[in-house]
């Protein structure tokens, strides 16, 4: 039998051990986790940005998709916990060659890394790598497919928490292409977790996946009419592809439909905030003059992405550590 | 070699047949039922009291994966693997490599089970060569080289026009035609039911109309060609609606499901294993209840294994990158028995899914016990229970089940009056 996410990423005493999904966490390990990088967010303002927490440790970025800025946030966030980094671009290198996805991980395990933290375009990538091939390697997803971008979603929990306020009482609008995204999945687990009763999507038919109701969200095909009095809105970036295959007519209808500009966020709540886990598309799902105005947390969010990081590896590090030395004492 | 099966229930569902009685075998063929002929002295008498003994097993879909992949399995390996699932005769379908298309394979595959199979094999031919949908296989030369029936398996046919030509041709010669209705346009790059489950796991999902818009197209050309069909590995309950009202208006179309399909569902997915990759995929539950009651009324006649065995390495990847298919012919009669304990069907109904259901839907000559007919023989324990996986022997590991108990324990196979499989 598969383990379920919530078995497999925790250890037996309900630490994070990997940190794979949303999927099966408790509010309270969720908001530990915020607290934890609230606590990094002021190491990254002093002089000496460094803690000791991993230091002898080796992190491995492995990156079977190219993200420069994922992957530096993680660098970064790596280097702050004295971690040493190892960077792996895989899609140009042992798989070309025919390698599998299995011995390239076990040769790095090999390595003696104390953490991967794994990119890959197959949903259940990270989930494969932490059941099967090194489940004694802590293990970080940094995007699988189409199923999961955990640490995108926490950074944006820490930005709503930041600059908004308790999720039980706001109203969050998540816009545009649902069915494809990773980081929609993921903030829809996490902000429900997190107590957000008023959680809407908003997108055409096409870019949502079947079964959103699950979610508990509610389902707005209309922009004017799903942004009304929300205090949050997450744009998504639509990517050129969509056109092709017959979910959208043109980037030009879309943005007349779904397009963040002054106009529609007028529609929310004076304050609200504007979200994008980018890179931004300006004119095909926001207005430059919003992504770049008063409202816009979008940089706030990649400042927050460190110390989010920083959190989520000094805690699944020492879970991980906790679980190996329960093994050892139970040989 | 004289045999004597004593004491055992022997249920024919062909003939009624259900009681307790003897079963003597001498050249392959069952010589009496009841008292021994006069003079007959038995090589071996199988004590069977308390044993079920049913004509052995007809499975209308076992890839064997010879000739072409044989790091997959071979006729060695998955025939002694069907045998211990009760299965004595068996389909394979044309998906080898060269693909079965032309006599020289279908002799091949002859050739390789007289050497070393363990039970009776039926191909199934390519409609297509190379399965590629456009220029039709020799279908004739095909089935006088013994290929029971034709299909396209989930590979596109090139255009309704050909697939029309193709199935005119074959009503033509009474040629049977196999379906595994999939629009290849609807189901692109999917890998799991188009629903809830395939939605949170971030999986493509292949829509239910996949399997319909592709039935409907099927249902509508057999009865304008008035071709013999049979439909394979149905997933969905529409597709089963859709097929019963065929049936009610007089369309002579049989079907099969895939022993999996009556026991699993999407939401097994939820922990990213592969071993529950399989195409078409896993469905809802309420589909899962829909293909149930289908077998349950007869709606589908036969249920099948579907198996299809792999390499460890093929489901040692992420879900999306794993081959889809279970390998599971070892143990068709132990999962079809949960359908039993289920309640689902009394048990002669259940083994007439299981022999003369598959045996007629493709005219084959099996499936029966019959006095003067083959001695293709499955003896049972019904009340034993078994541990899957315990010896296991077909080539693929890559099942599901194994670990879990099971409700039965086959104790003996016989093939042609031959002991092919012993617990």
């Amino acid at each position: 039998m598969s383990l379920t996410p919530s078995h497999l990423q925790l250890n037996h005493q309900g630490q994070l051990r990997h940190f794979l999904t949303i999927e099966g966490l408790s509010r309270e390990l969720l908001t530990e986790l915020l607290d934890t990088a609230d606590s990094f967010l002021e190491v990254g303002e002093r002089a000496v940005k460094k803690v000791p927490l991993l230091r002898g440790k080796t992190v491995c970025n492995v990156f079977f998709e190219n993200s420069t800025r994922t992957r530096t946030t993680f660098e970064l966030a790596a280097k702050r916990l004295s971690a040493d980094v190892l960077n792996l671009n895989i899609s140009t290198s042992s798989t070309s060659k025919g390698e599998t996805l299995f011995d390239t991980l076990q040769n790095l395990e090999a390595m003696a890394a104390d953490m991967f933290i794994v990119r890959h375009g197959d949903s259940g990538a990270a989930h494969f790598i932490a059941e099967k091939v090194c489940p004694q390697v802590a293990i970080v997803n940094a995007g699988d497919g189409n199923h999961a971008h955990p640490t995108q979603a926490m950074l944006d929990m820490l930005t709503i928490r930041r600059h908004a306020g308790d999720f039980k009482n706001l109203s969050v609008a998540i816009v545009g292409d649902i069915l494809h995204s990773r980081v929609a999945r993921s903030n829809m687990l996490a902000l429900k977790t997190l107590g957000c009763e008023d959680l809407r999507v908003i997108a055409p038919r096409t870019l949502l996946p079947a079964g959103i109701e699950q979610y508990g969200v509610r389902v707005f095909n209309d922009l004017r009419t799903g942004l009304r009095d929300v205090d949050v809105v997450i744009m998504l970036r639509l990517q050129k592809e969509r056109m092709q295959s017959g979910l959208l007519p043109s980037e030009g209808e879309f943005y007349r439909l779904y397009g963040l500009t002054r106009e529609t966020l007028a529609l929310a709540k004076p304050e609200a905030l504007v979200m994008h886990p980018g890179p931004i598309n300006r004119g095909v799902e926001i207005e430059s003059e919003v992504a770049d105005g008063p409202q816009s947390v979008i940089l706030n969010q990649v400042t927050y992405g460190i110390a989010v990081r920083m959190a989520v590896m000094s805690m699944a590090m020492a879970g991980q550590n906790a679980q190996r030395q329960l093994n050892q004492e139970a040989q | 070699m004289k045999l004597t099966i004593a004491g055992a229930r022997v249920i024919d569902p062909a003939s009624h047949f259900d009681q307790i009685t003897d079963l003597h075998i001498a050249a392959g063929h069952i010589v009496a039922i009841g008292a021994a002929p006069e003079g007959f002295s038995p090589n071996q008498t199988i004590d069977a009291r308390g044993l079920i003994a049913a004509p052995g097993l007809v499975d209308l879909s076992v890839s064997l994966r010879e000739p072409g992949y044989t790091r997959k399995g071979t006729i060695a390996s998955e025939t002694r693997a069907a045998a211990a699932g009760g299965v004595t005769s068996l389909c394979c379908p044309p998906t080898t490599r060269p693909v079965l298309d032309t006599p020289a394979v279908a002799e091949l595959i002859f050739d390789r089970n007289e050497k070393a199979g363990q039970t009776r094999v039926f191909p199934i031919g390519a409609l297509t060569r190379a399965l590629e949908g456009e220029q039709l296989s020799e279908l004739v030369a095909l089935r006088d080289a013994g290929c029971v029936a034709f299909t396209q398996g989930l590979a596109p046919i090139k255009s309704n026009r050909i697939l029309r030509r193709a199935l005119e041709y074959a009503a033509g010669f009474d040629l049977s035609i196999i379906f595994t209705p999939m629009d290849p346009a609807l189901a692109e790059g999917g890998m799991a039911h188009e629903g809830p489950t395939a939605a949170r796991l971030g999986l493509v999902g292949i829509p239910e109309s996949a399997e319909t818009v592709a039935l409907a197209r099927d249902l509508l050309l057999i009865e304008q060609t008035g071709v013999r069909a049979h439909f394979s590995g149905l997933s969905s309950a529409r597709a089963v609606d859709m097929l019963a009202d065929a049936q009610a208006r007089g369309l002579p179309v049989t079907a099969d499901v895939a022993m999996y399909q009556l026991l699993l569902c999407d939401e097994d997915l939820a922990g990213f294993s592969s071993l529950y990759h399989v195409i078409p995929p896993l469905r809802s539950a309420s589909d899962r209840r829909a293909l149930r009651q289908a077998v349950q009324e007869g709606v589908i006649q036969a249920i099948a294994s579907h198996h299809q065995p792999h390499e460890p390495e093929a489901k040692r990847v992420p879900f999306a990158a794993s081959e889809p298919g279970i390998s599971s012919v070892e143990i068709l009669l132990p999962l079809a028995l949960t359908l039993v304990a289920d309640g689902l069907l009394e048990l002669p109904a259940l083994l007439a899914r299981l022999t003369t259901g598959p045996a007629n839907a493709l005219g084959l000559p099996a499936g029966r016990l019959e006095l003067g007919g083959e001695a293709d023989i499955v003896l049972f324990d019904p009340v034993a229970s078994s541990h899957i996986g315990h010896n296991w022997l077909s080539k693929g590991a890559n099942c599901p089940f194994l670990g879990q108990g099971a409700p039965t324990v086959v104790t003996h196979t016989l093939s042609h009056g031959k002991l092919v499989y012993q617990a």
